[in-house]
């Protein structure tokens, strides 16, 4: 929970409430973050553990994996990607609908990790744009979690004014 | 059978060949065939001594040649391995006869042997890439190939794409 969860306005005693456009906004899609369905490599065992009953991670409004991109909000990387598998890595994010949200999980997403090789792509920002790194080898469930409250935050700080999956392309 | 009684009756089977036994570096049973006779000494191998299992194939590069390994075991009878090795000096383009038509099995791994050595079979079925993709930069395997660290920029353009991607 976060401080600005604080009802802004109440007038609970005669059945209406009053707040901002943004805050209900932010706020119902801070809730309900899909994530895509998506582990690469041993990172995605970790992200399977923060989903099971012991982390649970629909505490944060998230326990729904979605095995389709374009139901899902948020991708998380989690693994290794390597250079044949870049391509659908790429993909999968660009067949995602806005907003969406990237979280690189692993040193392996954030730059290759210990695979210095010809085989493995140096860091997934090079294909995606990513909003949130998680070091680790591998990150443990808390570490996840840590950052998926970090794209919590950048959700709320959002405003519906001016972000850019409703203006026009400039 | 004993590896001499093998080897004695390969010697009489192919009295022309010069096998080479390789004592030194390995304790199993290791043969070392010339690369132009190797289809005739696998059919034999396979048809008159039991050797009905290919269990692996894989190369090796040396500063002076490749080497193709083949690890040759025997359902029907038992018994420990026999490796055979053929030694192939050309190090641009080496070439050596493929055995799939012997053992089936040999297909894949012969096509690894491709991908990541450059090593072509003659006569095999289907001699395409395995792990990479067609147009991958080099063979990694090999000693002289540069293992540097590709950015997705420099390997997208040899990448070739699914008709509708
Ligand atoms: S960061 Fe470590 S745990 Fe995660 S995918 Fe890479 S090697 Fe595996």
């Amino acid at each position: 929970m976060f401080e600005d969860d604080a009802v802004p306005v109440e007038k609970i005693d005669r059945n209406i409430f009053l707040t901002t456009v943004d805050w209900i906004y932010n706020w119902g899609r801070q809730y309900s973050m899909w994530p895509a369905m998506f582990g690469l490599a041993c990172c995605a065992i970790e992200m399977i553990g923060a989903s099971t009953a012991r982390y649970d991670i629909a505490r944060f409004g998230m326990e729904f994996y979605r095995a389709s991109p374009r139901h899902a909000d948020l991708m998380i990387v989690a693994g290794t990607v390597t250079h044949k598998m870049a391509p659908q890595v790429k993909r999968i994010w660009d067949q995602m609908p806005e907003p969406k949200y990237c979280l690189a999980m692993g040193s392996c997403a954030i730059s290759g990790g210990i695979f210095k090789s010809y085989a493995v792509l140096q860091g997934v920002d090079e294909i995606v744009p990513v909003d949130v790194y998680v070091p680790g080898c591998p990150p443990r469930p808390e570490a996840l979690f840590d950052g998926i409250r970090k794209i919590h935050q950048m959700v709320r700080a959002q405003s519906i004014k001016t972000v850019r999956w409703y203006g026009k392309e400039k | 059978m004993t590896n001499e009684e093998i080897l004695s009756r390969l010697k009489d089977a192919f009295p022309d060949v010069a096998f080479q036994v390789q004592t030194e570096e390995t304790k199993d049973f290791t043969l070392i065939v010339p690369a132009e006779r190797l289809v005739e000494v696998a059919t034999h191998l396979r048809d008159h001594l039991d050797f009905d299992y290919l269990s692996d194939v894989t190369s090796v590069d040396y500063p002076d040649r490749f080497e193709v390994v083949y690890h040759l075991f025997s359902m029907k009878r038992g018994g420990g391995v026999l490796t055979l090795k053929v030694h192939l000096p050309d190090k641009e383009h080496p070439e050596v006869d493929s055995v799939t038509p012997i053992w089936p099995g040999a297909n894949y791994q012969e096509r690894e042997v491709y991908d990541l050595m450059g090593i072509s079979f003659r006569n095999h079925p289907d001699l395409r890439r395995i792990m990479l993709w067609d147009g991958f930069p080099g063979h990694p395997l090999r000693k002289d190939f540069e293992n540097r660290l590709y950015t997705y920029k420099e390997l997208e353009p040899t990448r070739p794409k699914p008709p509708n991607w």
